[in-house]
């Protein structure tokens, strides 16, 4: 780990409080994990700490880890991403968010903390169904007006439900269930750890 | 007197200033800007859903098409987040041809953004100056890797192959003659690199040639001077990067803060403006400019010296020689097992970000081990500059939207995805 990442890991435990089990490091990255409660104060406490000055929103996304594999389990199906980037100090963050239900996924917006989470957390939404409390305005952003489902959930086929064409007798653009049929030409593998001895 | 409301007003999709399928529902007040309200996901195509059902070589050209005019800065994220999550190591040749073509496609990229922002604004004559140079360095594309546009050149672990030692000449046609075609070959008589190198001595006086035509222009300053200004404090906060940031004055380029490949074995400088307005970013993006030429060329004298490998010699990331295959069985093994299956990465998460011509661009990828990405998030650039549109434009005219759109370099590829 470097020089940068080691005084970040110092400045987490020393201003947030947080345990070492909360924070993971590896790749010259740093994970901070967090619950959906504690979001909020940590995020305002991770711009405004002098040691952390994390002024910048980088990126926020949605993970469905409904097939992830059984060794690697994580505790909850979805999980919100967050990475941060302070351009005075120079150093990245992760923060990762476990959603607690698994059926109706929430967390804290943080619109409030930095603006631009707006339009990342309205995609998430559109694309997780990860509902983001106290979101000035949840709408869908990238996919269709009137759209039904969360495209990137594991469980949505590559192929969408719906598709649209012309009817000539209705004069106008119909919806209708897709006619192709899904195939995958290069199955999902994943080897052992020994294969073809790496 | 007659009393005044304010009225709502569809902007695009099809609309000329639009940069693409930008849908913006304006809430007016005379000609006075309330409230944007942008619509966007009209080229939407899935292809975060789409990686994940290919296996990781597939994806590289899916990357091409997210910024469609900065395409090989695109597949740089991608395939160095591929490589850390590999660990694999980059010949350090590769690396400067890596770091020479972000640079081409940043000047592509800056090119169709000043002819295009130009053009919104009222100045036709740059737009086809712009395209003038944008050729050759489109030559220069389809010389390293066979497209003009969507080249699919990084690979990880390197790239594609080493660069050409001829560039493709004109043939005389029925429409031009021995004479023109001549005229036309001169610089095409050696190496992709002595093409790439005469393209760089004149470009700089180039470079001059749209600034006698812009930069004092009496129009020009009086669409961009004080037009969408924003302070450094907020541009940061509203995830600004890349020029937008610079603009505000924050001296931040991944470049050289975070360097990646070769950026900190060569030498350039980073512009900054004061104001944070369109004139300020414009500025900027010029200066930018002339440090890519001067790191092009920095990058030509390393590559002419320095021969060697251009992508890794591990034959699980990268396919072997073709000669190699046609005599060694393992060779040939290994080639088959990289077309059919396709390469594995270790189970982790990774994030890598470049600094492309439009700012951050950044590639979240999660691997669980298997021969397909797990989940593959795009940052792109140009979707928080977007989001920050109404901000930028409020109390503004119609006619500032126009500039102001010009300014943040929008391309629906990568805000779509």
């Amino acid at each position: 780990m470097n020089q940068v990442n080691t005084n970040l890991v110092e400045s987490l435990k020393s201003s947030l409080k947080v345990t070492d089990e909360a924070i993971c490091s590896g790749r010259d990255e740093v994970t901070l994990v967090t619950s959906a409660g504690e979001l909020s104060s940590i995020m305002l406490a991770l711009r405004d700490s002098p040691a952390l000055n994390f002024n910048q929103l980088i990126d926020v996304c949605g993970v469905d880890y409904a097939d992830y594999p059984s060794n690697n389990q994580t505790p909850y199906r979805f999980a919100v991403i967050y990475h941060l980037l302070s351009t005075n100090l120079n150093h990245r963050l992760r923060i990762r968010v476990y959603c607690e239900d698994d059926e109706q996924p929430a967390v804290p917006s943080v619109v409030d903390i930095w603006p631009s989470a707006n339009w990342f957390e309205r995609e998430t939404f559109d694309l997780y169904g990860i509902v983001f409390d106290e979101h000035p305005d949840l709408r869908r952003l990238l996919t269709d007006y009137g759209f039904v489902g969360h495209p990137l959930r594991k469980d949505f086929p590559v192929s969408g439900h719906v598709e649209m064409r012309y009817d000539p007798v209705e004069k106008r653009v119909v919806y209708q269930p897709v006619t192709i049929e899904p195939r995958e030409i290069v199955p999902r593998v994943i080897r052992e750890d020994s294969y073809g001895d790496v | 007197m007659a009393e005044i409301k304010n009225y709502t007003m569809n902007f695009g999709p099809q609309h000329p200033a639009a940069h693409g399928v930008l849908r913006l529902v304006l809430e007016l007040d005379g000609e006075v800007i309330e409230r944007i309200d942008p619509h966007i996901g009209l080229l939407h195509r899935g292809t975060e859903k789409l990686a994940e059902h290919k296996t990781y070589l597939q994806s590289v050209p899916y990357m091409d098409r997210l910024d469609y005019v900065s395409m090989m800065c695109n597949e740089h994220a991608y395939v160095m987040a591929i490589e850390k999550l590999l660990g694999v190591d980059v010949p350090i040749r590769a690396q400067y041809i890596r770091v020479m073509f972000d640079e081409v496609t940043r000047i592509l990229n800056h090119l169709l953004w000043l002819g295009a922002h130009a053009l919104d604004v009222g100045a036709m004559t740059v737009f086809l100056y712009c395209f003038r140079e944008r050729e050759d360095l489109m030559d220069c594309y389809e010389a390293v890797s066979g497209a003009r546009l969507h080249s699919a050149y990084y690979r990880p672990g390197g790239v594609y192959r080493d660069l050409p030692d001829f560039m493709p000449k004109y043939e005389a046609s029925k429409f031009r003659n021995q004479k023109e075609i001549n005229r036309l070959n001169e610089n095409r008589q050696g190496s992709l690199l002595d093409f790439i190198e005469d393209f760089t001595t004149k470009f700089p006086t180039k470079v001059d040639e749209y600034e006698t035509l812009l930069t004092d222009n009496r129009i020009w300053k009086q669409r961009t001077v004080g037009i969408g200004v924003v302070s450094p404090e907020r541009a940061a906060a509203l995830g600004f990067t890349g020029p937008m940031i610079r603009g505000s004055g924050v001296a931040w380029d991944l470049r050289k803060k975070q360097p990646y490949d070769a950026y900190d074995l060569v030498d350039f400088d980073v512009p900054i403006g004061t104001n944070g307005d369109c004139y300020d970013r414009y500025l900027v993006r010029i200066e930018e400019m002339r440090q890519s030429n001067r790191i092009v060329r920095q990058c030509i004298d390393w590559l002419r010296g320095n021969p060697g490998p251009v992508i890794t010699g591990n034959t699980k990331v990268a396919p072997p020689s073709r000669e190699d295959m046609k005599v060694n069985m393992e060779d040939l093994i290994h080639h088959f097992k990289l077309f059919t299956e396709g390469m594995h990465v270790p189970p982790g998460e990774t994030y890598c970000a470049v600094e492309a011509p439009k700012g951050e661009f950044g590639i979240y990828l999660v691997s669980d081990g298997a021969n397909k990405p797990y989940r593959l998030k795009i940052r792109a650039p140009g979707f928080a500059h977007l989001s920050a549109i109404d901000e930028m434009t409020r109390g503004h005219m119609i006619a500032d939207l126009v500039a102001i759109i010009g300014t943040q370099d929008v391309v629906f590829g990568e805000i779509d995805r």
